[in-house]
């Protein structure tokens, strides 16, 4: 009878711990969507008095007036990210095929545990490198061959900080994606007499051409939510930047800068929830599309 | 021709790792340049002394000690959240579970989230609850942002437990819940790797706490104090105008691209020791 009770508490604790288990992968599911609706309830007073179009087609960004365009941010978003993939693309193809299809093992040895600190390298550590650095650089060095003045806090700092700062998650999932493409694939090229390059042109980059894309819309979307090291380096004046040298105004930035006065006048702070509900957003579908364009890729290759 | 064009190519791809490798010795000298000469003793015993943008005096002790509390705090929350799931996804659901593959691709995504919308979002929680604030709002802040890392990190090393290990427990009259210990005995070096790996991004993230741990002087005492951290005293005390200020920005850049390159270096050398083990 003893035994019976024991046995009965055992499973009842099993059943138990499945269930609190279950719970909480359930929270983990949902915490996207409560986090947007938790966003989305901040941000409906403005989008009650504005439309959102009207929100982020507008330039004028005047808190104190009601005014709230989004449009400087947006674009200043634009231009540090596509300043950034453009810098970090190349580089990033270049040296992902270099370490996966003819890098010495001792040289991958050495490369590889540097990429993981440059991933591991916090944001802030990255802005300072940039104030220190880029920026004197830009705006002494490379700016004054092309435009009459520039500060140095620019677009072009920002997307130069940015690019740093995505390479090591580009690399690991290119690499990561060629290491996928199966050897008889690479054998069948070569043994028709292609060369190791013919092979990386023909075959290699083309079978990885949707993982290639994944990889850079993750990038993209990385790029699109970096607060502190662009903050640091980007020079935040709300204009439209109409060159690299121009200061841009980041939207993480935008909400970083501004918390603090934020719960001083109506609506602002429903603006800047909005802003991170934008962002949330965007990222959110860019993130799920890749990663499933990246599972499928690992699944057809593994079969 | 064909050689040329492949020489080339290759040329430029060396070209293109040494220009990786070059940024990240020179974001490393950068900060060893700037940070050595303003490291002291005082540095890491004192708290600034007269406030943080003009007080001459005084270390970061107290963004110190914040950045460790709140690096403890989310890292046990976030392994309370994560291994029961990963144990869940692993032990309890079939293999080719379409739920497990979900919780894998949501992780995924989490992951990709950016840390400043996990502090807009903790920011709205506080004002939900009437929360200032706080150590505990910075806590959950970056727990939520490092619980999708500690899922992914457990899960591959929980993923290629072999299944035969399961089965021997199981047909030996052990219930689910009672493997669990094996298990976690299994993928011990795997949680330890998930830890470093959390905790470099816990400690060096500003954007999560800015909303939700705030900045102060002093060190917290309790859960419903302000803290500071280590990447916001880097933040704040770099735009003052004062150099001994400044002096404590490169100080805590320094300390904490240290400890994350320590972390990121042990994080490596774990996994690998673990992998080693398994063939």
């Amino acid at each position: 009878m003893n035994k019976l009770n024991h046995t009965k508490y055992r499973i009842l604790k099993d059943i138990l711990a499945r269930n609190v288990m279950l719970g909480l992968t359930i929270f983990s599911l949902l915490l996207a969507v409560i986090i947007g609706i938790g966003l989305y309830i901040k941000s409906a007073p403005i989008l009650h008095d504005h439309s959102l179009w009207s929100l982020i087609s507008s330039s004028s960004w005047r808190p104190f007036k009601g005014e709230f365009g989004f449009l400087p941010f947006i674009m200043g978003t634009l231009w540090v990210t596509l300043i950034a993939i453009v810098i970090a693309l190349p580089l990033c193809l270049l040296s992902g095929i270099y370490l996966s299809e003819y890098a010495h093992p001792f040289v991958k040895r050495i490369v590889d545990p540097m990429i993981d600190i440059l991933a591991g390298i916090p944001p802030v550590v990255y802005g300072v490198w940039g104030a220190l650095v880029v920026v004197p650089f830009i705006g002494d060095v490379v700016a004054p061959h092309f435009v009459e003045y520039s500060s140095g806090y620019s677009v072009l700092s920002g997307g130069i900080v940015l690019a740093i700062m995505i390479i090591p998650l580009i690399i690991s999932i290119l690499t990561e994606i060629f290491a996928a493409i199966p050897k008889e694939l690479r054998d069948a090229s070569l043994s028709v007499g292609a060369t190791k390059w013919q092979t990386i042109k023909f075959v290699i980059i083309r079978k990885s051409t949707p993982g290639i894309i994944a990889a850079v819309v993750l990038a993209i979307s990385r790029a699109f939510g970096e607060t502190i090291a662009v903050l640091m380096v980007c020079g935040n004046i709300s204009q439209v930047p109409h060159s690299v040298f121009d200061s841009g105004y980041p939207l993480p930035a935008l909400i970083a800068n501004n918390y603090g006065e934020m719960m001083s006048l109506p609506l602002y702070d429903s603006a800047l929830m909005l802003a991170a509900l934008i962002l949330f957003v965007i990222i959110l579908i860019f993130n799920t599309i890749s990663r499933i364009v990246l599972v499928r890729i690992e699944r057809r290759f593994a079969l | 021709m064909r050689r040329a064009e492949e020489l080339f190519f290759k040329t430029l791809m060396i070209l293109a790792t040494i220009v990786i490798l070059g940024s990240l010795m020179m974001i490393l000298f950068a900060v060893v340049k700037r940070g050595l000469p303003a490291m002291n003793w005082d540095m890491i015993t004192k708290i600034p002394s007269g406030g943080f943008y003009i007080g001459k005096e005084g270390g970061l002790l107290n963004a110190i000690a914040g950045s460790l509390f709140i690096v403890i705090g989310s890292t046990f929350l976030g392994l309370l959240i994560s291994i029961p799931i990963v144990i869940y996804i692993n032990i309890y659901l079939p293999p080719k579970s379409f739920l497990a593959d979900l919780t894998r691709l949501s992780s995924d995504v989490l992951f990709g989230i950016p840390s400043i919308v996990y502090g807009a979002f903790g920011f709205t929680l506080m004002v939900y609850f009437g929360l200032k604030t706080s150590l505990l709002g910075g806590i959950i802040a970056v727990a939520l942002l490092i619980t999708p890392i500690l899922i992914r990190s457990m899960d591959e090393v929980a993923r290629i437990i072999p299944k035969d290990l399961k089965d021997a427990a199981l047909s030996l009259g052990a219930t689910r819940f009672e493997i669990i210990k094996v298990i976690l005995k299994q993928i011990s070096p795997g949680i330890t790797t998930a830890i470093l790996l959390s905790v470099g991004r816990a400690i060096g993230d500003a954007a999560s706490v800015l909303f939700t741990a705030g900045y102060t002087d002093n060190i917290p005492t309790s859960l419903s104090e302000p803290a500071a951290t280590l990447p916001l005293a880097i933040f704040f005390q770099l735009s003052s105008p004062i150099p001994e200020v400044q002096d404590r920005a490169y100080a805590a850049a320094l300390i904490l691209t240290f400890i994350v390159l320590v972390l990121s270096l042990a994080a490596r050398y774990y996994s690998r020791k673990f992998s080693k083990n398994k063939i």
